[in-house]
């Protein structure tokens, strides 16, 4: 029942960002470029959320998978000298960007090895360090434009490509942990030994987050690269992370809607307080300090759903309750 | 082979500074069992610090000279002690019984906010650290250059760690520090006062911290607010190279990154110089997740 309903959902979100797409010339392009980064990073906050809220993990190398998708469909679509709005060119960037997908989740997997065998610091300190690798990587290979950056993308990605790839981030996501099978990622991330012991394959669950995490994390890669039509290195740095981040633990992890919440009002805060633009980052990390200490499950808490705030929202008086609840 | 030995100086002086810092990560981890993130951000502090204080020397005791350079190494040594239990306090000991994770976030939130907060209010750009020894030439032909600097580094790292070897050893704080790290259960209920022996060590580790950045000073003389970031990282590899929470195999690990780091720059390329450490530490993490001489703990359930 409930998955059939997620369906429709699904399907009315595609209708509608295709909908609103026809609208995007009458907003101004300021406005329109910070719609874009909230999908944007919805989509990284949401795969982040995944490896770190549900599954457990510690990744502090979102921006490596992140760089990785954005290359690799950056150099396909170039290569093939797409022009946005024919054609040819829908099916060419999907192919594109799932191949960026692609290339990230086989890093993904790189990752998820470590973290069969590490926990936490050491977990959080390697993926830092993958991540830092990638970069270096990219930054020494020529043909990608070294440190220099690569320029002339086609701009392919408009509001109908983001918030396509938004609304079935969150469907599989949202489908995922809330299968039979997703029970295992939060068994795993609870209690690891206790998931052994009664049969949760702990080694499969890390992998599949960390697989999946990274392919939506390319995916937003390319998105990115395609919008901003020129990438370079240190774009996709460490604090590019720790952005990401600050989303997770702001919004909750494993908490979905938080998470989509956070993403959006942290990607508009900054351009709210443009005038004091140097605190931001201050901010941030004071931000994280007092969560941490006040309220570790996030701001909006672990639990907290778009249904019951819905509810919590059209509720009715109900009568007093009786003891303790 | 000229080049190969002036690289082994440069090597070694490099990494007794990592050494200094990963000794800090190392007795934290003993203690805490926990990784102190902000430790690179407190080596950055120190280094301010210094640059601050140095202009203050030339009244005092007249511009630059080993007394200016004692006293301004202290000062830093001192501000970063009360730093690093100031952290501890108030970002670390609300979270001592929380999941570990938890603390680990938030040493990551101190560390990007003494970062950012060094940005606000020093200024984003590199700014020049006084030479405070003035460097002189003991062998300069064309076989090897060796300045003064590279021996007073060595010098000054090994004399701090015999003094730290002679606090943890040989002192009734070093045994109640051993005893904390051994078992914290057990230490208090020997009449150890566990909050001030854990104070105690973030004070130790932070001080050492800033004398590694005075001496990171003289050989890097541009220091600006991120500059911690990947000395710390390094300093971390370095811990945990060894097998973190072990004094002796800090200080080798420091050595090591060090001399491999300056060893890859000068054959390889300048390139890969942050990224060779990280492929030590994830290699070693992978193969003897204990460290090189560590020993493997099973985990209890």
């Amino acid at each position: 029942m409930k998955q059939h309903r997620s369906k429709v959902y699904l399907l009315l979100a595609l209708v509608a960002a295709g909908i609103l797409s026809k609208f995007e010339t009458s907003i101004s392009p300021y406005y329109f470029q910070i719609i874009i980064y909230i999908g944007i990073n919805v989509i990284l906050a949401s795969s982040l959320n995944l490896i770190n809220g549900f599954a457990g993990q510690f990744s502090l190398g979102h921006a490596g998978f992140m760089a990785l998708g954005a290359y690799t469909s950056a150099v396909i679509t170039s290569s093939l000298h797409l022009t946005p709005g024919s054609a040819a060119s829908y099916p060419m960037f999907a192919a594109a960007l799932i191949a960026g997908g692609l290339v990230a989740s086989i890093f993904g997997l790189l990752v998820g090895i470590p973290s069969l065998r590490l926990k936490g610091d050491y977990l959080a300190i390697t993926t830092l360090g993958l991540g830092e690798i990638i970069r270096v990587i990219i930054q020494s290979l020529d043909f990608l434009g070294a440190a220099r950056g690569f320029t002339g993308i086609a701009k392919l990605a408009d509001f109908f490509w983001v918030y396509a790839v938004v609304a079935v981030v969150i469907f599989t996501i949202a489908n995922l942990v809330r299968s039979t099978y997703g029970k295992g990622f939060l068994a795993v991330r609870d209690d690891e030994i206790a998931a052994e012991a009664v049969g949760v394959d702990a080694t499969r669950y890390k992998i599949v987050a960390f697989i999946t995490g990274a392919f939506f994390a390319g995916i937003a890669g390319g998105l990115y690269a395609h919008f901003v039509t020129y990438i370079n290195p240190s774009q996709f740095g460490f604090l590019r992370s720790f952005e990401i981040i600050v989303m997770v633990v702001v919004g909750g992890m494993g908490n979905i809607a938080g998470v989509i919440l956070a993403a959006a009002v942290l990607t508009i805060l900054p351009e709210a307080l443009r005038a004091v633009a140097q605190y931001r980052m201050v901010l941030y990390a004071f931000l994280l300090i007092v969560i941490m200490i006040s309220r570790p499950q996030g701001l909006f808490g672990a639990k907290l759903d778009w249904g019951r705030l819905w509810r919590w929202i059209g509720r009715r008086p109900s009568p007093p309750a009786e003891g303790k609840a | 082979m000229s080049e190969l030995l002036q690289q082994i100086i440069n090597g070694v002086s490099m990494g007794s500074i990592y050494a200094l810092i990963a000794l800090g990560y190392t007795m934290v981890y003993g203690i805490l069992r926990f990784i102190n993130f902000a430790h690179g951000d407190v080596f950055m502090i120190g280094a301010f610090v210094g640059f601050f204080v140095a202009p203050l020397m030339v009244p005092l005791v007249g511009g630059s000279g080993l007394a200016a350079a004692v006293i301004i190494m202290l000062v830093s040594m001192a501000a970063c002690a009360l730093l690093g239990v100031t952290i501890e306090k108030l970002a670390y000991r609300p979270l001592r019984s929380r999941p570990k994770l938890t603390v680990l976030i938030t040493a990551i939130g101190v560390s990007l906010f003494l970062e950012y907060g060094g940005q606000l209010v020093f200024g984003p750009d590199p700014k020049p650290f006084p030479a405070l020894i003035p460097s002189t030439m003991i062998v300069n032909s064309s076989f090897l250059v060796l300045s003064s600097n590279s021996l007073v580094v060595i010098g000054t790292a090994l004399g701090l760690m015999l003094l730290l070897r002679y606090i943890v050893f040989h002192t009734r704080m070093g045994t109640a520090m051993r005893a904390v790290s051994f078992d914290h259960r057990a230490a208090s209920l020997m009449g150890i006062n566990i909050d001030s022996v854990i104070s105690f060590t973030f004070a130790l580790g932070s001080a050492l911290a800033a004398a590694a950045a005075i001496l990171y000073g003289s050989i890097y003389p541009s220091i600006n607010p991120l500059m911690g970031l990947f000395p710390g990282l390094k300093a971390f590899v370095a811990a945990v190279l060894g097998g973190i929470g072990n004094l002796y195999v800090a200080v080798i690990g420091g050595l090591i990154i060090g001399l491999l780091e300056t060893l890859v720059t000068g054959y390889i390329s300048p390139i890969y110089r942050d990224a060779i450490s990280f492929a030590v530490l994830i290699l070693i993490l992978l193969f003897r997740p204990s460290g090189i001489l560590g020993r493997h703990e099973a985990e209890k359930v």
